[in-house]
């Protein structure tokens, strides 16, 4: 974009407007992974120097080692993989089945039904803690991973996201498909499925990230070490243990951040192009 | 045929409508009912109200602190994230040095953690050793500030945070839509001499307005939504200079297990929601067409 305007105005103008742009953006982004930096900075040095900048000071992992024995971070890393795996299928099969529901649509109902799902879009149940909670007493669930997810499986987001995906694959194939014997269900699989693949991707990606990162409501709802996620575990460590020892908050903040991160490193193109494709306009 | 056609539909539709209905429909209209009664005690079980706890709830000075501040909090980070998101989706886009790092250093807070993201913030906010200090410090010789520590400034420590951490994943959905416009579009204009600010205003703007409503709403929400950091930096301190509508139904609900304020204070952050929906839906209808 910029290469054709730059042919509007005079030149050496444009060289200079162009170099104060890069060195903003550059500001710009230098600020936004700063805290980042800094974790890995004061994670690999001993304690004494997360507060001093020297290019010298020696390097460890001693602060790893430290922040892994000081907290259960194992079984908080297995209770938010099984959190977000659940969330995961459960929601894939859930918004799939609502989703293509929807999407056929030429039954009674269909609008209304649609409204009250996007009424989520709005309404998330982060914002309904109180109410969520006194459910889960009454179907004696607190303190349980169920719990967490629960609320979460049926998604307005991936209802929507995947019928608008649905809607876009040509009725010819549906047509052939049932030539070929196939009934309702088969016809979802083999071909509205496949289809919607980058979609499932995109959206998969923010659920992943959205439920990783979860916290006011697994805070609410969890109280033991057997239940509670790794945002949940590491607010307490880094609350109650540790004083204020950066070099280790910031090497069980690195830990706990560090599968996202290489998620995102691997799938950042796909991400940004899932998105394109899942037709958010 | 018809019949057939909607048992089937009604059976793909079960689990999640019963789902739906039994964590966002119910506990929403539930809240209501309960905003009536009275907490119940151990010794006094719930009795009716009426709109007492509404009654009390507008003498209480805590609330419209919350309120303002949360009004605050919502007015500041939507147009300051949306701004800086689109600055960023446009550099991103155009030919700027380095462009794929700037993209990734832009997303980072994205998918860091809150609370992770959080813990790295409280260290820069720390008063003289913390990296903010050091660096007005040594630009201006300003001497320690407490910046989550003082009523004036952290509320907008806050406001930093949570549009440092929002801003990147917005940038995601407008480089989308940028990338979406045909660029002989931008040619054309260029063409017949139109300057770049002009071409931007009159040509990639309004190509934009469909993803920026988009983004609007998901920035509302989380102007009401986005509070882990501040339950992990301040509680809602210092005395109630950060303290949120939904920090508040925490404080109230989790920690005083006051439910029946709590549920008066979120028929609040409903009712505001709501409006958001319900102007949402106006411009949706006037803006943009999905199929």
């Amino acid at each position: 974009m910029s290469a054709t305007l730059a042919t509007a105005a005079p030149g050496r103008e444009i060289a200079f407007g162009r170099w104060l742009e890069t060195a903003a953006a550059w500001t710009l982004g230098l600020l936004w992974i700063a805290p980042l930096l800094y974790a890995v900075w004061a994670a690999v040095h001993p304690t004494g120097h997360a507060a001093r900048f020297e290019l010298l000071a020696p390097l460890t992992l001693e602060n790893f080692a430290a922040a892994w024995g000081a907290a259960p971070f194992a079984r908080y890393f297995l209770n938010t993989f099984l959190l977000v795996t659940m969330i995961l299928a459960a929601q894939f099969v859930l918004c799939t089945l609502a989703a293509f529901a929807f999407a056929r649509g030429g039954f009674r109902g269909a609008s209304v039904l649609f409204a009250l799902v996007l009424v989520q879009l709005m309404i998330m149940p982060d914002v309904l803690i109180v109410e969520n909670y006194r459910t889960m007493r009454h179907l004696g669930l607190v303190d349980t991973i169920l719990a967490i997810g629960l609320p979460y499986m049926a998604s307005a987001f991936g209802i929507f996201l995947l019928r608008q995906t649905f809607r876009q694959v040509p009725k010819e194939l549906e047509e052939a498909a049932r030539v070929e014997g196939c009934g309702t269900l088969a016809i979802l699989l083999r071909v509205y499925v496949p289809l919607a693949r980058p979609t499932y991707l995109a959206y998969g990606l923010t659920s992943v990230s959205y439920h990783w990162n979860n916290f006011l409501w697994p805070l609410v709802i969890t109280n033991r070490v057997e239940t509670r996620p790794l945002t949940v575990g590491l607010s307490v460590f880094a609350s109650t243990d540790q004083g204020i020892d950066w070099a280790i908050i910031s090497a069980a903040t690195l830990m706990t951040s560090a599968p996202l991160l290489l998620g995102f490193l691997l799938f950042q193109r796909q991400f940004v192009q899932s998105f394109m494709r899942a037709g958010i306009r | 045929m018809r019949s057939r056609t909607t048992l089937h539909a009604w059976l793909m539709l079960a689990p999640a409508m019963v789902l739906l209905i039994a964590f966002t429909h119910y506990p929403a209209v539930a809240t209501f009912w309960d905003s009536l009664f009275s907490t119940p005690r151990a010794t006094r079980p719930a009795r009716f109200v009426g709109a007492e706890n509404y009654r009390a709830l507008a003498e209480d000075p805590v609330f419209w602190q919350a309120l303002t501040n949360n009004l605050i909090y919502a007015g500041a980070t939507i147009p300051l994230s949306i701004v800086l998101a689109l600055m960023m989706a446009l550099w991103v886009n155009g030919k700027i040095a380095g462009r794929t790092a700037l993209r990734m250093a832009y997303f980072t807070p994205t998918v860091l953690p809150m609370i992770a993201v959080a813990n790295l913030w409280l260290f820069f906010y720390t008063p003289d050793y913390g990296l903010i200090d050091r660096i007005t410090a040594a630009l201006f010789g300003w001497g320690p500030t407490n910046w989550i520590g003082a009523r004036e400034t952290a509320l907008w420590a806050m406001i930093a945070v949570a549009v440092w951490k929002e801003a990147g994943f917005f940038m995601i959905f407008y480089l989308a839509a940028l990338q979406a416009i045909p660029p002989s579009l931008h040619e054309a204009a260029a063409v017949e001499g139109a300057s770049r600010a002009r071409i931007f205003f009159r040509v990639t703007l309004p190509l934009l307005g469909p993803t920026t409503l988009f983004i609007l709403v998901n920035a509302v929400i989380n102007g009401f939504r986005l509070v882990d950091h501040i339950i992990v930096m301040t509680r809602g301190g210092p005395d109630n200079a950060t303290q949120l509508l939904l920090t508040y139904i925490y404080e109230v609900g989790f920690r005083f297990w006051d439910t029946a304020t709590a549920s008066a204070l979120t028929m609040v952050l409903l009712a505001i929601l709501a409006l958001g929906a319900a102007l949402q839906f106006l411009l949706l209808e006037k803006r943009t067409h999905y199929r």
